[in-house]
């Protein structure tokens, strides 16, 4: 990367459009369409992971440099525990187990 | 990424590798602070307590400037990592300091919103939904803060010693810590703004 110079930085251009886009798509989504409320959740949760990974891979360069596995990995296993934390923590606590 | 010569100024020296590595740790364990505090939202946020919901203090058109200007930011911090990969001072300069003048905008446009909720009578200590919302900005918030700060700082690194192996493993790993700060802001975006309003 650094012996050449690398003239435009179309990575980051398409990633910002594509960023751009989804927000908008996200937003037309919500107030355009009627969908019910659990379609348009999951359209627009899909919409959000999507820009995620747009972040991860095409500004933030996950896959790079020698630990460029390792990184992947320990952001799958933070996901899986994000996960865990946020649907655990909905399903303990609205299914009535706190009443008990 | 094998060979020595195409690899990245900031991934030159074992140690700098170590410290990007070590960043990526510490991102993970970001990523579980802000699960807790959006699972705490999500079972809190029916929880009105009589007091304004999600639907009667949003505001759409402030949203949307807050994600314009963030996204933006985190495009122009990308910049600023591409300048310094072509060895571009200058250009690194200009584009960090245009992420930290967006970011600026940000807080700006996020204080004036707290202004406004507290306003409509939402303070944190309104009901379960309002201490969790402005739990979860709140934390957001401070860490745009202070990535304002840390990146300040090293513009002046930047002057005073130009794009070294040592200031290009800082930079870089300041420019993940904000790129995520946009990812998070992409979540909040999803799933308090546009799933809490009213269609």
């Amino acid at each position: 990367m650094s012996t050449h110079k690398s003239s435009f930085p179309w990575n980051h251009l398409v990633g910002f459009i594509l960023s751009i886009a989804l927000t908008l798509l996200a937003v037309f989504i919500k107030f355009k369409t009627d969908f019910s409320d659990t379609v348009i959740l999951w359209t627009i949760g899909t919409l959000a992971i999507f820009q995620a990974l747009i972040q991860l891979f095409m500004f933030m360069h996950v896959t790079e440099g020698n630990e460029g596995k390792i990184n992947v990995i320990n952001i799958i296993y933070s996901v899986f525990l994000a996960l865990v934390i946020v649907f655990g923590s909905i399903w303990v606590l609205t299914t009535g187990h706190a009443a008990h | 990424m094998t060979s020595n010569t195409h690899t990245p100024l900031e991934y030159r020296s074992h140690q700098s590798q170590m410290n990007i590595l070590g960043f990526w740790v510490f991102l993970g364990a970001e990523i579980v602070l802000f699960s807790t505090l959006f699972a705490s939202y999500f079972v809190l946020e029916h929880n009105t307590a009589g007091g304004p919901g999600g639907s009667d203090i949003f505001v759409l058109k402030d949203v949307m400037i807050e994600t314009f200007l963030l996204l933006t930011s985190s495009f122009t911090a990308g910049l600023a990592i591409h300048s310094m990969r072509n060895n571009n001072r200058n250009g690194l300069l200009i584009w960090t300091i245009i992420t930290l003048l967006l970011g600026a905008g940000f807080l700006y446009m996020e204080i004036n919103e707290f202004l406004h909720f507290i306003h409509e009578g939402a303070t944190i200590q309104t009901s379960g939904f309002t201490a969790a919302l402005f739990t979860l900005l709140g934390t957001h918030g401070a860490h745009v803060t202070f990535g304002i700060f840390w990146i300040s700082l090293l513009l002046v690194q930047i002057v005073k010693r130009g794009i070294t192996e040592k200031t290009a493993s800082k930079f870089f790993i300041a420019s993940l810590y904000w790129h995520f700060l946009d990812v998070v802001w992409i979540f909040i975006f999803t799933f308090v703004y546009l799933k809490g309003m009213a269609i």
